[in-house]
């Protein structure tokens, strides 16, 4: 039998993942995806 | 009961993540470019789809992902990662509109098949390739001209882009209908393999395709959602298994990567042993049996 990965752990692993989040936005990311989603992806819809 | 009301929320968030109702219209404006394109839905959802209200999780991490000009993707890596550890593989399970598509297929009443266990293990690994592959390596190393990368699992595999981005596009747009050429022919062709593939296959693409289900899959044992499996009372009956739609053994490993959370097992359980809950609260847990 393996042990279960405690709670803790996950809230951890939270924390980080939330941290990445809030650095990439501050990083402009959210406006690449932002370009990238309001206009129509050629690639996508299969024409690109 | 739990089926009945997964549908309704499955439905009600597909309606409300592509709820563009102006996208719709002929000739009319194209696609919504408000504030809220600057977030991802958590589950497989074209941000070329008419209605689309919010960006593709896997669409975004293919054209931001260049190593060498925009360094790691933090916020959508970040934001799939939370995604995966509040929710790990329910997200497939409840908030995923083209899960829901191949589900409804499913039900056409036709006789079914069941992948040998073998071929179906194999299989399983595929959507590992496919994220690897098309999602992180083609992308990380090919830029298109505007210097994004290539999104090879976009442009050469994704049915949901075709039927929820290109195929409304064409019928709306004339200007697009004529510049449609083979690459759209290839992505229907898949298109129509897939759809066909579902009417007898429960949810073949999450099972073997999907980049997103394979990422989600990676946080299931860690995610704040586990199920749990009483010792106390369970009579090790096998019927959980048996109604598995995933082809999980839930009483013998209650976080596989594979379950998607729909609660099928629980309710046939005839002593309700299974139950989902936070982690860090378990009862009488039996946990992973090794193999
Ligand atoms: S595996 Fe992919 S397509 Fe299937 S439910 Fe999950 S996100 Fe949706
Ligand atoms: S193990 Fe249970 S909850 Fe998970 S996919 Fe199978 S039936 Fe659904």
């Amino acid at each position: 039998m393996k042990k279960e990965v405690p709670a803790r752990v996950t809230v951890i692993l939270l924390a980080i993942a939330a941290g990445c989040c809030v650095f990439g936005w501050m990083n402009g990311e959210a406006h690449a995806v932002f370009v990238k989603a309001a206009s129509i992806c050629l690639e996508c819809i299969g024409l690109g | 009961m739990v089926s009945r009301f997964r549908k309704i929320i499955q439905a009600g968030w597909g309606i409300l993540t592509n709820g563009y109702a102006a996208g719709f219209l002929p000739g009319g404006p194209t696609l919504y470019s408000g504030p809220l394109k600057h977030f991802c839905v958590p589950g497989m959802n074209c941000y070329s789809c008419p209605g689309a209200l919010g960006a593709c999780p896997i669409g975004a991490v293919q054209a931001i992902l260049d190593g060498r000009h925009r360094g790691f993707p933090f916020y959508v890596l970040g934001y799939l990662a939370m995604a995966g550890l509040l929710a790990g593989r329910f997200i497939c399970g409840w908030l995923c509109l083209f899960g829901l598509i191949q589900e409804l297929l499913y039900r056409i009443p036709t006789p079914k098949i069941r992948v040998p266990d073998r071929a179906d293990r194999i299989l399983r690994y595929l959507k590992y390739v496919v994220l690897a592959v098309l999602v992180i390596g083609i992308p990380l190393v090919y830029r298109t001209e505007l210097g994004l990368g290539v999104p090879a699992f976009c442009k050469y595999l994704c049915p949901v882009g075709t039927l929820e981005g290109g195929i409304p596009m064409a019928i709306l747009q004339d200007s697009l209908r004529a510049t449609l050429g083979a690459l759209f022919r290839w992505k229907v062709f898949l298109l129509i393999l897939c759809v066909l593939a579902s009417v007898f296959i429960h949810r073949p693409f999450c099972k073997y395709i999907c980049p997103l289900g394979a990422l989600y899959s990676l946080f299931q044992k860690v995610s704040l959602v586990r199920m749990n499996v009483d010792t106390g009372v369970c009579i090790d009956c096998g019927a959980c298994g048996e109604a598995c739609p995933m082809n999980v053994v839930p009483c013998r490993e209650p976080n596989s990567p594979e379950c998607i959370r729909c609660g099928e097992c629980t309710e046939v359980c005839p002593v309700k042993a299974l139950s989902f809950r936070p982690a860090g609260k378990r009862k009488n847990c039996k946990e992973e049996m090794s193999g």
